[in-house]
């Protein structure tokens, strides 16, 4: 259960389909309310870092950090072992690696020997093309790898991430629930724990994609948005009802 | 007032900020001078047993420390590697740790049994109460922290374990004789679970 908030020009942002940038808030602040709503832990990602070719904000993060109550992955324009130290250093626990998980594999290789398999996080966007079916795409969603998923998947796990975070484009602020075939090929092709993304809008749509063999799941949306009209509101389902309606399916 | 260890092992601001909202007074210091005057301490730490002792050494803060805990019974937390740090030796260096607690640092036995597990231990996990302490006083139910670690602490004196884990095996999960205490999870980023725990430091220490 773990929100994804996206950094894009200092403020955060929500997207529709990696598009349509929305901006929701301070993320200093939304990481306050996520303690207040004890979240297991939270996804920050810069979407700025690899688009304008620029390494990781250890600043920024190391202010995140310092506000966060719970553990945090971090993900953006991470190209070198050094970053992923400095990231780590600052007290995030995990890092998630994108585009360089295409471009340099041993990136993914030689981070998972020296700070553990769990510390690495191959994160991987999946979308759909009418002729040629799902790829891997990476460079938020503009550049299509022509990689197939699943076969990617596997290769990072051999790279050695502890986890693969799946995300489904053409899910992306939807809310028509988690890609669920996608969650199916990739949990059933990889021993490593998958955390499906992408569409969710109710705790019920954890439980599917959980029930689809997804270890964990993110959302971005659902936890900054309140339905029906979209208005910007930090909220996180409570302890009881994720205890009834998804922990029995985890354990 | 809590003096926060700096000796060049993380970012410490969170256990700061923590306690701040517990309206607890703190400093983060590397300042010899400084923490000879502490009321009480926290170590910190995050890397690996050698390089925190190296950072120990290089601040120039053994002695310090050994003054402050040993001789003068300055309260002392250790969080992670600084709990790890009191015991006399651990599986991943070379190098003798503090040696306040009688005992060792070891890695995860990788028993049949155990031997899928993935090192480090990352994740969420309950504890289970060994000895009555006024560290885990009020404590919610079920209280379950945030663990980030490959080695883990075994105790000689079974009466000193504060607190167990499971991963695979039990687990000393935590360490406790007179004035020095110690837990191998984050507090900082237990929630509430490791908001009480800096809470009742300051309390009751």
């Amino acid at each position: 259960m773990i929100p994804s908030l996206l950094l894009h020009k200092g403020g955060l942002i929500k997207s529709v389909k990696f598009k349509e940038y929305r901006y929701v808030g301070d993320p200093i602040n939304a990481v306050k309310i996520f303690n207040e709503k004890e979240v297991d832990e939270l996804a920050v990602i810069d979407i700025d870092a690899t688009r304008n070719r620029r390494p990781p904000d250890i600043k920024k993060i190391a202010e995140i950090v310092s506000e966060a109550f719970m553990p945090i992955a971090y993900g953006g324009g991470i190209t070198t072992i050094e970053e992923v130290k400095e990231i780590l250093f600052n007290g995030v626990e995990k890092v998630i690696i994108n585009k360089a998980c295409v471009t340099d594999p041993a990136l993914v290789s030689e981070a998972a020997r020296l700070f553990g398999n769990q510390s690495i996080v191959a994160s991987i966007d999946v979308k759909k093309s009418l002729l040629s079916g799902k790829k891997v795409y990476t460079d938020n969603g503009k550049v299509n790898t022509g990689l197939d998923p699943v076969n990617f998947a596997i290769k990072m796990q051999n790279a050695g991430a502890g986890e693969i975070l799946l995300n489904a484009i053409d899910r992306d602020g939807t809310y028509k629930g988690y890609d669920l075939r996608l969650v199916h090929e990739i949990s059933h092709a990889v021993t490593i724990p998958v955390i499906a993304i992408g569409g969710a809008s109710k705790v019920e749509d954890f439980s599917q994609a959980v029930q689809e063999g997804a270890s964990a799941v993110a959302a971005g949306s659902m936890f900054v948005f309140q339905q029906p009209h979209n208005a910007v509101l930090i909220s996180y389902p409570s302890q009881a009802e994720l205890k009834q309606k998804l922990y029995g399916l985890i354990s | 007032m809590i003096t926060i260890i700096n000796y060049g092992v993380g970012n410490l601001t969170s256990i700061k900020n923590m306690l701040n909202r517990a309206n607890v007074d703190s400093v983060i210091t590397a300042e010899p001078e400084v923490i000879s005057e502490a009321d009480k301490l926290i170590l910190p730490g995050v890397g690996s047993f050698d390089y925190g002792m190296e950072q120990l050494h290089k601040s120039g803060l053994v002695d310090t420390l050994n003054q402050k805990v040993v001789i003068d019974k300055t309260p002392i937390l250790g969080i992670c590697l600084g709990v790890q740090l009191f015991t006399e030796v651990s599986d991943e260096g070379k190098l003798p740790g503090l040696g306040w607690i009688k005992g060792q640092t070891v890695s995860f036995t990788r028993s049949p049994l155990t031997g899928n597990l993935k090192i480090p231990h990352m994740g969420w996990t309950d504890v289970f109460q060994y000895q009555q302490s006024k560290l885990f006083a009020d404590m919610y139910e079920d209280p379950r922290f945030y663990f980030v670690h490959s080695y883990h602490l075994s105790i000689d004196n079974p009466v000193e374990v504060l607190v167990r884990a499971r991963y695979g095996d039990e687990f000393a999960a935590g360490v406790e004789r007179e004035n020095i205490v110690g837990v191998q999870f984050h507090p900082e980023k237990s929630h509430k679970y490791g908001y009480k725990i800096l809470e009742n430091f300051a309390k009751y220490y």
